[in-house]
């Protein structure tokens, strides 16, 4: 026997409570195991951002288009390396369900803008930018629909039409897209601008939004400052912004999302501290005596702190861990059909240890006061307690 | 020896207890020794100070003045600290209630002392037994407190008192809470833990007939002492 079995033992001496109390806990951190995998994917794109690229979108918004004129006149611009501009598709797969992120493209300039998170084989971007009929898929995306080079695919759009009439574009697929890290999310579609511009119905010579690529970080600021200012008082005003900032006003729109996760695990976990400090307080109460009697036989102020401490730190952890396992099982179920909404959902190593250092913190804060009482109480008073 | 260097010793000890705005005096320049290898009854009516005087021969209460030495060792000057860690190498204490452990079975129980040396745990398990077969135990190991008579917990707690080896036994009332023929073999454990093992006892005890076991009784009054030589 050690201190650590004494723990352990005072723990469970209610099976009944302890196994509640562990309960508890294991929903909170389950909770927040969930939403900090959400947040996680929802700002990925910040954490990936490059500090050296900039988003150039309408001033109104990003969904408002602007004149196809604006990426010459962006890439004279002094302290601009490379340009790059996509155009939101809004496309399908057989049943509006199934939303395929797809982006018109120019793609000269796109993989040099991302070479550093992307790389498709050199023959098949060469086909791809040979046939513009042809589209290049991210992994992921092909993984889903078993889609592999060759194949032909009916994309529809549900905001673009064709001059025939009709919704959908027959693309080849003619090259697989992999991330060069794990991180980097592939569950997407890319086709040629020129050949999207030709064909549909309306909208034409706009693009939805530039990436700017600049000499330096540094310059940033200024590039930014010169573009805007290039196209103010235009029919098309534009806001520049880095790719971080972009990314987090991106995902605003969906809301705050750290606002949410910050509230609803404070209020799981604020309800799990007053439980279990108050059932803490009280097993401690009941034992009064027994500290009385470990402080009797020699067990120091100090010691039977950090025993009373162990037990709800161990506590935390018992409820905690397997808290956040199911959260990572959750995630994972969860991973493929969430994969469109928030790619990358998972319960990340970070997450992880951010999670124990709440476990261990929710423990310290639910034992402190007990442990300060048990290690301050008078022999005499314990034993005469009784 | 003995009387030069008594287990115990109180000199000019004096203890007050503040009840709202009332102090009552417990002990008034108190003076004690108890030799070694002596086994002391203390007697006396309820309030007559006999709990206190074992809490501040355990230090577990403080004097207001005077000194207290076990083993020619002065105890109160000692920290809180420091008297925990000498309460461990030199005190065992066998209470009313016995105050064991419930989640803990018998080895267990008397293995605590032991968590708080630097014995190793084949060491631990050996003194375990050893103090466990002293009480008539040794085949109750794995049982539980709730699974033993009062007069068996009452052995697992004399177990857990002896098993790191203390000069001093401090009982408060250890029969009070049995039948006779349990008290009776409690008191002869021990009477044999002091005659054959040596060890200094001081009982607290309302039960004349618990007394008749030590060597002595002192009658605790106000206060004071009145002694009365018993035969052995």
């Amino acid at each position: 026997m050690n201190d650590f079995d004494l723990v352990r033992k005072n723990l469970f001496r209610r099976k009944l409570r302890a196994c509640l109390m562990i309960v508890s806990i294991l929903i909170a951190f389950m909770i927040f195991g969930v939403l900090a995998g959400f947040y996680r994917a929802f700002t990925a794109g910040e954490d990936a951002a490059a500090a050296d690229r900039m988003i150039t979108v309408n001033k109104i918004n990003f969904t408002q288009p602007m004149p196809i004129a604006y990426f010459n006149r962006v890439r004279a611009v002094e302290g601009v390396r490379q340009v790059t501009f996509a155009n939101w598709f809004g496309g399908y797969y057989q049943d509006p369900k199934n939303f395929i992120m797809a982006l018109a493209v120019e793609p000269n300039t796109y993989f040099d803008v991302y070479r550093s998170e992307f790389e498709v084989p050199l023959e098949q971007l060469q086909a791809f930018m040979r046939d513009r009929g042809s589209a290049v898929v991210g992994e992921s995306l092909a993984q889903k629909w078993g889609w592999k080079i060759g194949d032909r695919i009916p994309l529809n759009s549900n905001i673009f039409s064709q001059k025939s009439g009709g919704h959908t574009w027959d693309l080849t697929i003619a090259g697989i897209i992999k991330g060069k890290a794990q991180h980097v999310d592939t569950n997407f579609l890319l086709f040629q601008y020129a050949y999207f511009d030709e064909t549909r119905s309306f909208g034409k010579d706009t693009i939805g939004w530039m990436i700017l690529q600049t000499t330096s970080p540094e310059n940033n600021d200024r590039v930014a400052k010169t573009i805007d200012a290039m196209f103010a008082n235009s029919t098309a005003e534009t806001s520049t912004d880095t790719e971080k900032a972009f990314g987090k006003a991106f995902a605003a729109q969906f809301g705050n999302i750290a606002l949410i996760v910050l509230l609803v695990v404070g209020a799981a976990f604020v309800t799990i501290l007053m439980i279990v400090g108050n059932t803490m307080a009280l097993s401690i109460r009941e034992r009064t005596r027994e500290i009385g009697v470990l402080k009797t036989l020699g067990f120091s102020g100090p010691r039977i702190l950090t025993m009373v401490l162990g037990e709800s730190v161990l506590l935390a952890l018992l409820g905690g861990i397997p808290g956040l396992a199911i959260a990572a099982l959750i995630a994972m179920a969860l991973r493929n059909s969430l994969a469109n909404v928030v790619p990358g959902f998972a319960v990340s190593p970070t997450i992880a240890l951010q999670g124990l250092a709440l476990m261990i913190a929710l423990g310290l804060i639910t034992g402190i006061i007990p442990a300060l009482n048990a290690m301050r109480l008078k022999i005499a008073t314990a034993l005469g307690r009784g | 020896m003995t009387a030069e260097h008594p287990m115990v010793r109180l000199t000019g000890v004096s203890k007050r207890f503040t009840k709202g705005k009332e102090t009552i005096s417990i002990f008034d320049h108190l003076d004690l020794a108890i030799p070694r290898g002596d086994f002391v009854a203390v007697m006396g009516p309820s309030g007559s100070g006999k709990t206190t005087l074992l809490n501040l021969l355990g230090g577990i209460d403080r004097v207001d003045a005077g000194e207290i030495a076990v083993a020619d060792h002065r105890i109160d000057g000692l920290s809180e600290g420091e008297l925990a860690a000498w309460r461990a190498a030199n005190i065992g204490f066998i209470f009313q209630f016995y105050n064991l452990m419930p989640m803990l079975t018998a080895a267990q129980n008397v293995e605590l002392p032991l968590l708080l040396t630097k014995l190793r745990s084949k060491e631990r398990a050996e003194r375990v037994h050893t103090a466990l077969s002293v009480v008539g135990l040794a085949d109750r190991v794995k049982h539980r407190p709730r699974e033993m008579s009062g007069g068996q917990q009452q052995r697992v707690a004399i177990a857990r008192a002896i098993v790191s080896d203390p000069n001093l036994l401090l009982c408060d009332e250890p029969t009070g809470d049995l039948d006779r023929q349990s008290a009776d073999e409690i008191l002869s454990i021990l009477q044999l833990l002091n005659g054959e093992l040596g060890k200094t006892i001081v009982m607290v005890t309302h039960d004349p007939a618990a007394a008749n076991y030590a060597k002595r009784v002192l009658h605790l009054d106000k206060g004071r002492f009145v002694e009365r030589e018993l035969a052995a």
